[in-house]
């Protein structure tokens, strides 16, 4: 089991309940010949002697609710461990057993659960009479199955996971399997249930004592507490207030446990939402864009709520009709460049530059008009299967910008797309229109997904890894299609790919990015040709077959680059690529940053220009 | 699970073919009821049969004589044999015979008849105000949670959600009728009188059910498909609405159906405590006389409308979610 974070409320509902527990034992030693002790008045208001006033027979309402407290905490927890114990073997059980067991469990569990557990136990509860005993076998068997539905799921994820499955092969017994593997993994999760369980238990046997089928005078619990307050309530409500306090009290602490339990167990730990920092010292602008680029990125900062930079002074621009290949492994920093372009970065991130631009439209600033960037923006994001909306047709997902933003009605959003659709060369438009994603192939949705950034007529499409999720040969089919349309449309793009045979072959221009920051920008003509500078580059082409092997027919084993690269926290004052560079110089490149100068970001590039 | 839905689809595209999926998922959720259906009358036959005691004694009452116990046992058909009584249960519940009160001599049927409106009006009407209530609640405050409002949220209804409905009903009663005069205390004589019962039944409902609303809706605005809805530049109201709510019902009703079931138990406790003449506050005078014809009927009802009530959820979900229709719902 993991180790609890201690949080303040699983502390303080912790200390709630056990004073609760002290009161249970104690109480009835101290206040028994009390809450017994008929004094004249009946049905007594609040006054000094009886802080809660008297019931039908003149007993002390405080002093009885406190005594009551021993029998009700009994009878709760004897329910719980009853419903525990018949609910883990259930729900554990049927996942160490075959497969015909199992399914048949699962269902008959399923059946269970159905059925409100208030009325199996009332079903009980015929059949064993009132009570105590028949009170707590009723509430503690109605409770089972919800502990097993529970506890079957937490037991799901953890009976598939490979260790068990092995242990199961190698016929180690159901019985160990379930205590050596399947319960030490779910203790955690199971000690959260158990304490929402506990409540759920202590709200249901009050209940029945409250109906008046549960505990039975002279034993009385806060249930039957409750019975008799609900009776005099216009002569003195006070009395119905006692055990109604205790019980929800009592409920309510004992559900906070489960949350503070559930908080303290959980991995990722609180979630952490700070105030976005304000922009710290952004670069001062290069102007190194021409006038008349489309997309203008200058001293782009990605910054988290801490204040580390994920992409650092990020500068490139993208002409009318180019396509421009942003290429880096992951963690780069290529995707968060991207989706600033895009205004999508996720929450928490925020993006600082000098100047973001898409032709006038400010991307950086606080307000950006949506239908100029719904318009003008058109996005492909990476995994297809999980970009479009699961529970929306495609009809609607496809022609949504044109409705909402450009007021094109039904039939004609209809028919544009059903060309759309043609232009990326699916067959079946009109069928597609009417499908759901998950009745599309990959490389289909992938399509449709290119087709929907086309519809509203973009002037820029950003391309986020848009083939990393498919296979092999519908890739090239999708490259095809964004060709196409650039070629075209003269739509610009900004392709981001981890694939730089992928950048080689699609793009115009290719920017480089390593840990977060800009090493190299050359064109494509040269990245096919091999003519690379920045080491790091030169060691991403020898990484990548498809560039090597078109020229010579040999063939050499491929090279990988050793290490990894930096945390974003962890980055060096110099040039990130220092520890992996095989051609570092001592003391400048782990100390001082290298300026993008003639398109290269690298101390030893400088050098040997310098020295040459 | 990865092993278990491909069997199932190639098991179930055979069927789809002739049946169409709506087609063969109704057939699977009839039989599924049918199945429940007869799990309770076995059940309830069964319960009345596992009884310690001689009912016939309980009948006849404490001074009756031997004589007069023999007479009730026969009257009872409790000297049949066990198979033969089934038999006569099950034809009986056929012709709509449910059996008759020990203690009113009224048929059980017409006794449900006449209470079943009540309960179906409060329970409905329930569910209603729940899911219009907590979704709204769930989803604001996943998309617009700050820490603060975290914390007042999880209080808020992690207190309110644990309050039983019988507590929370004695406070209304308390409060809005001995106190405030505002609202009658018991009975369904106007329309008025449906407030404090269903305020007390959908109050801590709608708190728990507020909570997996958040918790869904945290994961679904976290989704691909969110983002991609975003990238749309849509209204906040579309964005929540169109591409947020669907998705979040599926999850939320696939879990929270088992929270509109319980309304039911919820409703036998807050009947008693308001004196509505439902079946719940019946169920449980029979219970306090063993009136066991009653509490047999009432059950059976009682549990024939939570499955009712399943599939009701089920059928939304299908209509919602096209891939629930193939699949078993994702339970």
């Amino acid at each position: 089991m993991r180790r609890i974070r201690w949080n303040a409320p699983l502390v303080v509902s912790l200390a709630g309940l056990g004073l609760i527990v002290v009161l249970g034992i104690v109480a009835p030693f101290l206040l028994e010949e009390e809450a017994t002790a008929l004094s004249g008045a009946a049905r007594a208001h609040v006054s000094a002697g009886h802080w809660l006033g008297t019931d039908v027979l003149g007993r002390d309402v405080l002093a009885r609710t406190l005594v009551a407290t021993r029998l009700t905490l009994e009878m709760t927890l004897a329910a719980t461990a009853i419903a525990a114990v018949a609910g883990i073997l259930l729900g554990t059980g049927v996942w160490v057993s075959g497969r015909r067991v199992r399914e048949l469990g699962l269902r008959l569990i399923d059946v269970m659960i159905s059925y409100p557990a208030l009325i199996l136990a009332l079903v009980i509860a015929t059949v064993l009479g009132t009570g105590p005993v028949a009170s707590v076998l009723a509430i503690g068997l109605g409770g089972a199955p919800a502990f097993a539905r529970l506890t079957a799921n937490m037991a799901a994820s953890v009976a598939q996971r490979d260790f068990v499955t092995q242990a199961r092969l190698m016929g180690v017994p159901p019985y160990r399997v379930l205590v050596r593997h399947l319960l030490p993994n779910i203790s955690g999760p199971l000690l959260v249930l158990l304490s929402v369980a506990f409540a759920n238990v202590l709200v249901a046997l009050s209940g029945l004592s409250f109906l008046g089928v549960g505990v039975q005078a002279p034993d009385y619990d806060w249930g039957a507490l409750l019975n008799s307050g609900l009776q005099s309530l216009y002569t003195n409500p006070a009395e119905a207030i006692g055990p109604a306090v205790a019980i929800t009290v009592t409920g309510v602490l004992a559900g906070f446990v489960g949350d503070g339990l559930a908080a303290a167990l959980d991995p990722r730990g609180g979630r952490a939402k700070a105030a976005a920092v304000r922009p710290t010292a952004v670069a001062t602008p290069s102007h190194r864009a021409p006038a008349d680029a489309l997309v203008t990125v200058d001293g782009l900062a990605v910054v988290l709520p801490d204040g580390t930079r994920l992409v650092d002074d990020v500068s490139f621009h993208v002409m009318p009709g180019e396509v421009v290949g942003l290429v880096g492994e992951s963690g780069s920093g290529k995707s968060l460049t991207a989706m600033s372009v895009a205004r999508l970065l996720p929450e928490g991130l925020s993006a600082h530059a000098a100047e973001l631009t898409l032709d006038d439209l400010d991307l950086a600033g606080p307000e950006a008009d949506p239908k100029r960037l719904a318009t003008e923006i058109g996005i492909v994001f990476q995994d297809p299967s999980s970009s479009f909306n699961p529970a929306l047709r495609m009809s609607g997902q496809l022609t949504e910008t044109l409705r909402v933003h450009q007021g094109v009605r039904g039939a004609d959003a209809d028919r544009r797309a059903v060309e759309a659709l043609e232009q990326v060369r699916i067959t079946e438009p009109a069928r597609v229109m009417k499908q759901y994603p998950h009745e599309l192939s990959g490389g289909m949705r992938q399509r449709a997904m290119i087709a929907a950034a086309l519809l509203p007529g973009p002037r820029l499409i950003v391309a986020d890894e848009p083939t990393t999720a498919l296979d092999v040969t519908v890739q090239a089919e999708v490259l095809d299609v964004l060709k196409d349309i650039n070629h075209r449309r003269g739509t610009s793009v900004l392709l981001i790919s981890h694939d730089i045979g992928v950048v080689g072959t699609v793009c115009h221009r290719a920017v480089v990015m390593y840990a977060g920051r800009v090493v190299e920008e050359l064109s494509a003509a040269d990245l096919r040709a091999g003519r690379a500078r920045h080491p790091y580059t030169r060691a991403l082409l020898a990484a990548s077959p498809r560039l090597r092997d078109s020229g010579s027919g040999e063939r050499a084993p491929l090279a990988t680059i050793p290490g990894r690269p930096p945390a974003p926290a962890g980055r060096p004052r110099g040039c990130g690529f220092t520890d992996r560079c095989p051609v570092a110089i001592d003391v400048v490149c782990a100390t001082e940053r290298p300026r993008l100068i003639d398109d290269v970001a690298c101390h030893a590039v400088r050098q040997e220009v310098q020295a040459g | 699970m990865a092993a278990a839905p491909a069997v199932g689809t190639a098991a179930g595209t055979g069927r789809s073919a002739r049946l169409g999926p709506w087609g063969a998922f109704l057939v699977r959720r009839l039989v599924g009821l049918t199945a429940v259906a007869v799990t309770l009358v076995a059940g309830t036959f069964l319960m009345v049969q596992l009884i310690p005691g001689d009912p016939a004694r309980v009948v006849a009452g404490a001074e009756a004589t031997p004589a007069d116990v023999e007479l009730v046992r026969h009257d009872l058909g409790l000297d049949q044999p066990l198979l033969v009584r089934f038999g006569t249960y099950t034809s009986g519940l056929l012709r709509g015979d449910m059996g008759t009160s020990f203690q009113t001599q009224e048929p059980v049927a017409e006794i449900i008849g006449g209470r079943l409106p009540f309960t179906a009006e409060i329970a409905l009407l329930a569910v209603l105000v729940v899911l219009g209530l907590a979704v709204p609640i769930g989803l604001a405050a996943a998309a617009r949670g700050s820490r603060r409002t975290d914390a007042s949220f999880t209080f808020v209804t992690g207190t309110v959600g644990a309050t039983p409905e019988y507590i929370i009903g004695t406070l209304l009663v308390l409060g809005f009728a001995v106190e405030l005069g505002w609202f009658p205390a018991a009975g369904a004589e106007t329309l008025v009188s449906m407030v404090l019962p269903v305020a007390a039944l959908v109050l801590p409902a709608t708190c728990v059910m507020a909570r997996i609303v958040r918790s869904e809706a945290t994961h679904v605005l976290a989704q691909d498909y969110m983002r991609t809805a975003r990238g749309r530049r849509l209204p906040p109201l579309r964005l929540y609405a169109r591409h947020a709510l669907p998705n979040l019902l599926t999850a939320t009703l696939t879990l929270g159906g088992l929270i509109l079931a319980g309304l039911l138990g919820g409703t036998v406790v807050v009947e008693s405590v308001f004196a509505w003449p439902g079946i719940g506050q019946r169920v449980v005078e029979a219970l306090l006389v063993r009136d066991y014809p009653v509490i047999q009927g009432c059950v059976l009802i009682l549990g024939l409308l939570a499955a009712l009530l399943n599939l009701l959820v089920d059928l939304v979900l299908a209509l919602l979610d096209p891939r629930t229709l193939a699949g078993k719902g994702g339970r």
